[in-house]
């Protein structure tokens, strides 16, 4: 497909998007989904594995209750119905780095069921209809040798670790979106991050879309402008940041009008997304072939989760997202505009945690959504993956509030800490950026300021206070930046007093 | 009950993925339309409000508490592996795509 | 070799009483495998180190007073299709030729911590699928009856090796009656107890929502005491049930008494008549008789969706089988196959299945796909889970009316090896009468009932119990064993005929009878 694709704005004037999000959590449960194999990330390869994960001959799997208590909860706060009974099946289907050849899963009996999630978009707020939410478990990992990307096509052969395995999954199903027009990339996008946020505070999960304990598949179709008839769907396949997925959902808006416009048909498959290049490229097609022969899994007993369990969860829920960001709204006395921008540059949690580290909200503020914000979309990545800590941004109000820095020398404090120079007390030492306020080293530069500036001074002395700005400017120059202002002032008032 | 076709018959080894030459084919396909004729008569046997019993016994809720026990070490997890190399199963090359 | 023919309950005894030691008994039973198996070839795999070790260490346990169990020291042999830490476990397939499992079944776990030796594995039809072990991979066992005849399946191995005092004990599986049917052709006893009341952990899976473990043995008692050391819950087993089992010795015993005074004994109407064998039926009848003689009250009682039994068990049983199977796919364990060229991970897997499975295997994962599929699903799957339960309904009704349930085990005798191999069907047929129990989960066994007079050869006595009244069987069991034995004068197996062993084993004082 060598035509140039429509741009974003035409495609949308003609077609409307429609949209389906499945996204897959992983939970941080201590142990495997049906067995006590630990889950933690980056061991060393199949040291987290027994006969179960490992679909040994004869092995049987358990279900671990903390999963399934964080399924519950998880439906519960996305307003779903807790199914009164229901089972794990079988998906059976062929891979090697699913060890049984099959997949426990849910089928048609999901632990939670109708449901939804209000994401908020530039002020309008759109309600994602929830399908399912349903538990699952993970497969192993391989790696490709051979061929030139490491990727899997063109690799001469794979080496597989099964310590994933096993791990609990939650895959949560939306309902097919719509009237979303031009922002559906962004109600994709926010959709993933409100998820993202209300699982952190159910604390069920990580959600660390870089290490893939949160993965997104992006179904979209397009219809003609004004017809409620759906399009053929593409499903793209494991967009794996908040970023990737507002991106592959416009590349795809604009992939499929450019085919739609053309006269060509939309072909229903499975499409992979590319982060380096922004594209989403074709993967296996959607088929009869792909029977997956579901039947409920003989090897464990349904679940019938009692109503005084559920209820109990419901009771413990955390606050609902809506209700915590206005509370943290008034807290922080944050006007709407200012906290819905907090919102779209994904800062709650980080002015949180840079608040509860000892900076003023407005300060945390400040620094995150204007400065690092900036930052992070020139590096094309998102705020959270700059490499600096709420910890460190408090640490750098606290050298401003000091008067140890200024602003000015704050942000090449930030350029310190973002290139790996270490904390920002070490940066401010190696970089020689603190603020001069030694009096000796001051009143030197004020002298030679009021030396060369005689008639400036002589104002000063007769009371025109105000001019005594251009004396400071004199002192900063000659201490490149790094004056206490405020002390300089009082130095010149002092020395040229009437 | 349809008789089952040997094109059938070798789809369904696909699924399955077992590779059947011909005379294989020729050989299995009649004897599963002569198994698959005689449990047709199952067909409408029960009435559509009889329950399905997946399970003999009828247990629910069996659960484990989330607590960690030892794994097997890697050296016995790879023990049977055909081909093993950097403490993982080596596997020939993959077709199709990445699940 | 007087020695060999004692059962269990008395060499446990003579254990107990220093008459014989693990070691000389355990080394009787290798003596006795070397002499004869190479003509009856129930074993797969024979630990004879292995098990020398563990009586050694269990007469260590016994001259210290501290026995693990009453069977501490009794040697065993476990089907191949349980995982054993350490040895082989093939499931009679190539596709697992050489495979050494990490880890123990809790069947064998408990084998172990009770103290029994494990003599080795038994030969079995591939991965279970089969009534006559012809299906192994590695050859057929022969009948110790007549060694041109099949032992039953898919068990032939364990049964056999009972049958021919090559161990006085062995585990089984029954999945549609792989422990009754072998039992009843090898003039044995055998018992699939009410569906998890065995621990599945580690028992590699047929049809997981039907397959149990289960004792084999010679008699009914040896059965009761293997069945209360294996037996019981199992937290690695989500279907094993979470309670105490019955007072299973306590009963057999009981029953031996011989009194059934109150017993209220059920015959099923559809188990019987067309297609059983005349001497089978005969001797089911004598039986039933023997029964009301000890004061038993018998009626008649009718099972209509039995006829029903055998399709959705052979759509059930591939369904499950189709995907439990599929891990066996070349890529972490097992046979790998590599065909020419540049072949992919999937062309391994299809070369690989191709070759390590048999023909039954593949008809059974074809047949279990087809009834997945979706297009299918509702037909077949979905009303053969309905026949399950009118099944069950059928039992439920029944045991209103009767305490047990009783019928002939099979319906013929054992038939001529290679006669049904390439006839599936005829095949299937065998397990008519031990299926409908597999489906509802309740417990059955299956006893000696004599010779069927055309043939000379043993025929089956299934008793059939709620879900778990497993004890019940032994009652009755223990009680038709009784009063059998007492007409013949002697166990059945005494009037088989002697295999000639190349080598007398050792005779040990005090063991002559």
């Amino acid at each position: 497909m060598t035509t140039t694709l429509m741009s974003y704005d035409d495609a949308i004037a003609a077609f409307d998007p429609a949209m389906g999000l499945e996204v897959h959590v992983e939970l941080n449960t201590a142990t495997k989904m049906f067995c006590g194999c630990p889950t933690e990330f980056g061991a060393e390869p199949n040291t987290q594995t027994c006969p179960t994960c490992l679909g040994l001959p004869g092995s049987l799997p358990v279900v671990n209750r903390k999963a399934v208590e964080s399924a519950i909860r998880i439906g519960l706060a996305l307003n779903c119905e807790i199914a009164a009974w229901c089972r794990f099946a079988r998906k059976n289907y062929f891979y090697p780095d699913m060890p049984k050849n099959f997949q426990t899963s849910q089928y048609d009996e999901p632990i939670a069921f109708d449901g939804f999630l209000d994401v908020e978009v530039e002020g309008e707020t759109f309600r994602v209809e929830i399908e399912r939410a349903h538990m699952e478990e993970d497969t192993g990992k391989s790696l490709h040798v051979g061929g030139s990307t490491g990727r899997i096509q063109g690799a001469d052969y794979s080496l597989v670790d099964y310590n994933r395995a096993g791990i609990p999954l939650i895959e949560i199903v939306t309902r097919p979106i719509t009237g979303m027009g031009a922002k559906a990339p962004a109600v994709a996008r926010a959709y993933v991050a409100t998820l993202r946020d209300l699982l952190l505070g159910l604390g069920v999960s990580d959600v660390r879309m870089e290490q893939g304990s949160m993965r997104c598949d992006v179904n979209l179709s397009l219809a003609p402008s004004g017809s409620d008839k759906l399009g053929t769907r593409t499903e793209t396949k494991n967009v794996n940041s908040l970023r990737s997925v507002e991106r592959a959902a416009r590349y795809e808006v604009s992939r499929q009008a450019t085919l739609l416009s053309a006269g060509e048909s939309i072909l229903q498959e499975t499409r992979h997304w590319h982060e380096d290049t922004g594209v989403t490229t074709s993967g296996r097609e959607k088929s009869d072939a792909d029977d997956y022969r579901y039947f409920p899994e003989p090897d464990l007993v349904p679940m019938a989760p009692p109503t005084e369990w559920v209820e109990e969860l419901r009771a413990a829920l955390p606050e609902p997202l809506r209700v915590q960001r206005a509370r943290l709204q008034a807290v922080w006395g944050f006007t709407d505009l200012e906290m819905r921008d907090v919102v779209a540059s994904d800062a709650v949690g980080l002015i949180e945690q840079t608040v509860t580290a000892g900076s003023s909200a407005q300060a945390a503020r400040k620094w995150w959504v204007s400065e690092l914000t900036r930052r992070a979309n020139e590096d094309g990545i998102e705020l959270a993956e700059l490499p600096i800590t709420p910890q460190q941004v408090a640490r750098i109000q606290a050298l401003v509030d000091e008067g140890s820095i200024n602003d000015k020398l704050a942000r090449q404090v930030f350029d310190g800490v973002l290139a790996g120079e270490g904390e920002p007390d070490g940066v401010v030492a190696a970089r020689g950026l603190a603020v001069v306020s030694d009096d000796a080293a001051l009143g030197e530069a004020v002298d030679r300021a009021i030396a060369a500036n005689p008639d400036v001074a002589e104002k000063i002395r007769d009371g025109k206070v105000a001019a005594a700005g251009a004396l400071i400017g004199a002192v900063m120059a000659q201490m490149r930046g790094q004056a206490d202002a405020g002390r300089v002032r009082e130095l010149i008032l002092e020395k040229l007093a009437p | 009950m349809p008789e089952i076709s040997r094109d059938e018959v070798r789809h369904l080894a696909d699924l399955a993925r077992i590779e059947l030459d011909d005379a294989e084919l020729d050989h299995l396909a009649p004897q599963l339309s002569v198994i698959l004729e005689s449990i047709a008569s199952i067909a409408g046997v029960a009435a559509a409000d009889i329950p399905p019993t997946s399970h003999a016994l009828p247990l629910t809720n069996v659960y484990r508490d989330d607590v960690v026990v030892p794994c097997l070490t890697a050296e016995q997890a790879l023990s049977g592996a055909p081909a093993s190399e950097q403490q993982r199963f080596s596997v020939p090359r993959i077709l199709g795509d990445e699940q | 070799m007087t020695l060999l023919k004692k059962s269990a309950a008395e060499f446990a005894a003579m254990l107990a009483a220093g008459d014989v030691t693990s070691v000389e008994l355990t080394q009787a039973c290798l003596d006795r495998i070397a002499a004869v198996d190479g003509a009856v070839h129930s074993f797969l795999y024979v630990d004879a180190e292995g098990a020398l070790a563990q009586a050694a260490a269990s007469d260590a346990r016994r001259a210290a007073g501290t026995p693990a169990s009453e069977l501490d020291g009794v040697p065993i042999a476990v089907k191949d299709v349980l995982a054993t830490q350490g040895l082989p476990t093939t499931c009679g397939s190539k596709i697992l030729e050489g495979w050494i499992p990490p880890y123990d079944a809790t069947v064998v776990a408990r084998l172990k911590a009770a103290g029994l030796p494990i003599l080795g594995k038994t030969n079995m039809d591939e991965f279970a699928m089969g009534s006559s072990t012809e299906h192994s991979a590695y050859g057929p066992t022969h009948n110790p009856w007549d060694l041109d005849r099949i032992p039953g399946g898919s068990g032939g191995g364990s049964a056999a090796a009972v049958a021919a005092f090559e161990a006085p004990l062995a585990i089984g599986t029954d999945t549609g009656g792989s422990i009754r049917q072998p039992g009843a052709v090898t003039g044995t006893v055998g018992l699939k107890p009410t569906y998890g009341g065995i621990s599945r952990y580690g028992l590699v899976a047929m049809a997981n929502s039907l397959d149990q473990v289960g004792p084999v043995t010679r008699t009914v008692l040896d059965s009761a005491l293997l069945h209360e050391v294996i037996g019981g819950h199992d937290p690695l087993d989500s279907t094993s049930i979470d309670q105490p089992l019955p007072a299973l010795v306590a009963a057999a015993r009981d029953g031996a008494s011989g009194d059934l005074s109150g017993l209220r004994v059920g015959v099923i109407a559809e188990l019987r008549g067309e297609g059983y064998q005349a001497g089978v039926q005969q001797r089911f009848d004598e039986a039933v008789a023997l029964l009301v003689g000890a004061g038993a009250e018998v009626v008649e009682v009718s099972c209509p969706s039995f006829a029903h039994a055998l399709a959705a068990y052979y759509l059930i049983m591939p369904s499950e089988a189709s995907s439990n199977l599929a891990r066996f796919d070349a890529m972490r364990y097992g046979l790998r196959v590599v065909p020419d060229g540049d072949p992919s991970a999937e062309d391994v897997m299809r070369a690989t299945r191709d070759a390590g499975f048999g023909d039954e295997v593949k008809r059974r994962i074809i047949l279990g796909t087809y009834a997945l599929s979706s297009g299918y699903y509702d037909a077949y799957y979905g009303q053969a889970q309905k026949v399950r339960t009118l099944i069950s309904q059928d039992f439920a009704a029944a045991f209103d009316l009767a305490d047990v349930l009783v019928s002939p085990t099979a319906p013929t005798t054992a038939f001529r090896i290679g006669e049904k191999l390439d006839d599936p069907l005829a095949m299937y047929l065998n397990d008519v009468a031990t299926i409908p129990a597999n489906l509802a989960g309740i417990p059955g066994i299956s006893i000696p009932a004599g010779l069927a007079p055309e043939d000379g050869l043993p025929v089956g006595f299934q008793v059939l119990a709620p879900a778990l009244a497993d004890d019940r069987l032994y009652r009755v069991g223990a009680a038709l064993e009784a009063l059998l034995e007492k007409q013949w004068g002697a166990p059945l197996l005494s009037q088989a005929p002697e295999l000639t062993p190349a080598v007398e084993p050792v005779e040990t004082s005090g063991g002559a009878a």
